[in-house]
């Protein structure tokens, strides 16, 4: 399997945020000891599904929706080389200027040249997965530049010197009280007697961040959606901080992943019916922006599109795996997974948390180096359900873990114990002895569950208890009856 | 080789034998009612209340007196040429943005709305202007008329030209960053008034 990706480089190590610092099971234990932490997200991720149920459940061609976005997906991605020469001709035709960036590193070059270039030594930002994923606001602040993030829930990530931890909501798992305490310690000018009302709040951000938007000279974006036969990109939000940055300043430089591209500005209408209900669970956001190059008199009068790739040909590259690309970063996979509403973001270590994340990471960083990501799952198929563009996310994370099987030794001590379960089964007799050496197992549990099982065995209870014998094997049962 | 020429030569080479599905569109594209229906105008108003928009409905010979009535006591700015009666409002002749942030409201028309998704479509035509214009100002004022509404987004998408920079407004800006729950008002227009016209 590893030859299909002969030629398509992973995410490079050492920039941005697709690695953890440990691995899945080791920061989900963390994370399952903060009892606050799981209260957070309890309660955002129910009232996020509850939401996400009314709103989709009055759609009545929600199914034909669904199978249509999935469709204009894998036909895009079926010609994506010429859907994205297609966005460079447009978008080049009406006066913008198209960069390609084969990796994290490239990107925030071009991006730290093109604000050098305009003498400016702070940006505006709309919240973006892909500028979070190739680490740009470190890579602008090493160059001297500030990166000023706008939208409410990144203001609180990055006052709060914290890592983002939702796809939609990154201050998920923070509550009002510990927001207030964050403004309070780090906004400069806030009123001291500020409450935790979740009004309040919003208005002690708007008020830090108008001055900025007024004054500001260069925003950074990502996009949601660019359309190649209009050259038109797409820019959904809720708080005005999107507009803000897309209208005021003089120059504009958008940060897209490759796979974000699609073929008809008539394939708008189903994603613009599809990513709403599914990430908000509105009938539809505040605010969606469209702009197509520079427009004479209104908005930014010098516009940059970067194309990234990052990984994103490797994930292409793998026919099993690839639909993982098809993601609108609605994070509907995120409110319904049980996994994730135990650990929250944090523990998978990458931008891309959840179900959603726990495919694209390790095919963005090659799985080596997310090889835990696969197995936090528990298959429950809730998240293929709630994907609006029906990735089969369960389907995939078998595949995955059979390349994070096939990229370790031979010899590991999985394969050993299995190969000796097979000589063990194959023999009655020899079945009927280890049904016996089985109930030794009683001496080492408490209270039905086995904590930690010995020797090499102990790999199986890292992550999961190990239930005890029965005293009796179901063959002795039987032959007393 | 470019970065350019790197990109695509990977893709190509990942996608080579790989056939586009066809792409089914047999997903509601036209709603059950005309634009300008009325049972449009009653589903755009309740979408409008539920995003904490406030709607007034009134006939084309009501809207100078309304209007009036809506901006009593603010200081009003509408785009250059706009067709909308209002004595006394300042025109947006290219101001800068800290003047825009002194108005206390925006009156403009729109493009188009869509009456499922209680959205309002912007796109700098007559009676509208700049992006800067209806973000700016803490109010937006917006004059809807009835033949604008439609029912469906996809409707909507059509009545539009990408060609020009496009907004769309469901509602005035909002939140739900803290604990999922929204909150309406925050750097957008905190405060949107529809006015829909009636023949």
């Amino acid at each position: 399997m590893s030859e299909t990706f002969l030629g398509m480089p992973a995410a490079p190590k050492g920039v941005g945020q697709l690695r953890g610092d440990a691995d899945f099971p080791a920061a989900a234990r963390a994370a399952l000891a903060d009892g606050q932490l799981r209260r957070n997200i309890g309660h955002a991720t129910a009232t996020i599904r509850a939401k996400r149920a009314k709103v989709v459940g009055e759609v009545p061609d929600w199914q034909q929706l669904r199978r249509a976005g999935e469709a204009i997906k894998a036909a895009t991605m079926a010609n994506l080389a010429d859907h994205l020469e297609r966005l460079e001709r447009e978008v080049t035709a009406r006066g913008g200027v198209v960069h390609w960036a084969g990796d994290a590193n490239e990107a925030n070059r071009i991006v730290v040249d093109l604000v050098r270039a305009t003498g400016a030594d702070e940006v505006v930002k709309i919240k973006s997965m892909a500028t979070q994923e190739i680490g740009l606001n470190e890579a602008l602040e090493a160059a001297g530049i500030a990166p000023v993030e706008t939208d409410l829930a990144e203001l609180i990530v990055q006052l709060g010197h914290d890592k983002p931890s939702h796809i939609l909501v990154p201050a998920i798992h923070r509550n009002r009280a510990e927001i207030r305490e964050i403004f309070l310690r780090e906004m400069p000018g806030v009123d001291p007697a500020l409450t935790d009302d979740p009004r309040r709040l919003a208005m002690a951000a708007r008020a830090h961040l108008r001055a900025k938007f007024l004054s500001a000279r260069v925003a950074v974006s990502g996009a949601n959606f660019a359309v190649a036969e209009t050259g038109t990109i797409t820019v959904v939000e809720s708080e005005g901080n999107g507009r803000m940055c897309l209208t005021l300043p003089r120059t504009l430089i958008t940060v897209m992943g490759i796979e974000k591209v699609v073929p008809t500005w008539t394939d708008l209408e189903v994603f613009l019916q599809l990513l709403p209900r599914s990430s908000t669970g509105e009938r539809m956001n505040p605010y969606t922006s469209t702009w197509t190059g520079i427009t004479p008199g209104d908005g930014p009068q010098e516009f940059h599109l970067v194309l990234l790739d990052n990984g994103r040909t490797r994930v292409l590259a793998d026919p099993a795996g690839r639909s993982a690309l098809h993601c609108i970063r609605c994070s509907a996979c995120l409110n319904v997974c049980p996994v994730y509403e135990r650990t929250g973001g944090h523990a998978y270590g990458s931008v891309y948390p959840g179900p959603i994340g726990a495919i694209l990471s390790p095919q963005l960083t090659g799985v080596a180096d997310n090889a835990s990501l696969p197995y936090a799952s528990s298959l429950c198929g809730a998240c293929f359900d709630a994907c609006p563009v029906r990735i089969d996310i369960p389907t995939i994370l078998v595949h995955l873990r059979s390349s994070v099987v096939d990229d370790h030794s031979r010899v590991s001590p999985e394969a050993v114990a299995m190969a000796a379960a097979a000589w063990t089964m194959a023999s009655p007799g020899r079945f009927r002895f280890a049904s016996r050496l089985l109930r030794l197992g009683r001496l080492i549990g408490r209270g039905g569950r086995i904590r930690r099982l010995p020797l090499f065995l102990g790999g199986w209870t890292e992550a999961r208890d190990a239930p005890v014998p029965p005293a009796q094997t179901f063959r002795t049962w039987w032959r007393k009856r | 080789m470019s970065a350019r020429e790197d990109i695509l030569g990977r893709i190509r080479a990942a996608t080579a034998g790989v056939t586009a599905p066809a792409v089914p569109r047999d997903y509601r594209i036209f709603g059950d009612h005309a634009s300008g229906d009325p049972r449009l105008l009653d589903l755009l108003t309740d979408r409008l209340d539920d995003y904490k928009a406030t709607v007034h409905r009134v006939t084309a010979a009501e809207l100078p007196g309304k209007l009036a009535e809506i901006t009593l006591g603010w200081s009003v700015v509408v785009p250059p040429g706009s067709p909308l009666p209002l004595p006394g409002a300042a025109v947006d002749d290219d101001l800068a943005y800290a003047d825009l942030d002194r108005i206390d409201a925006v009156l403009t028309g729109c493009a188009a709305a869509c009456a499922e998704t209680g959205t309002i479509a912007l796109d700098g035509g007559p009676g509208q202007g700049r992006r800067a214009l209806t973000l700016i100002p803490d109010r937006h004022v917006c004059v809807v008329l009835a033949d604008q509404v439609v029912q469906t987004v996809p409707e909507l998408l059509h009545r539009l030209d990408p060609a020009r920079p496009l907004t769309f407004v469901s509602g005035p800006s909002a939140t739900s960053d803290i604990e999922l729950n929204r909150v309406e008002g925050v750097h957008g227009p905190r405060t949107l008034i529809v006015v829909l016209v009636t023949a």
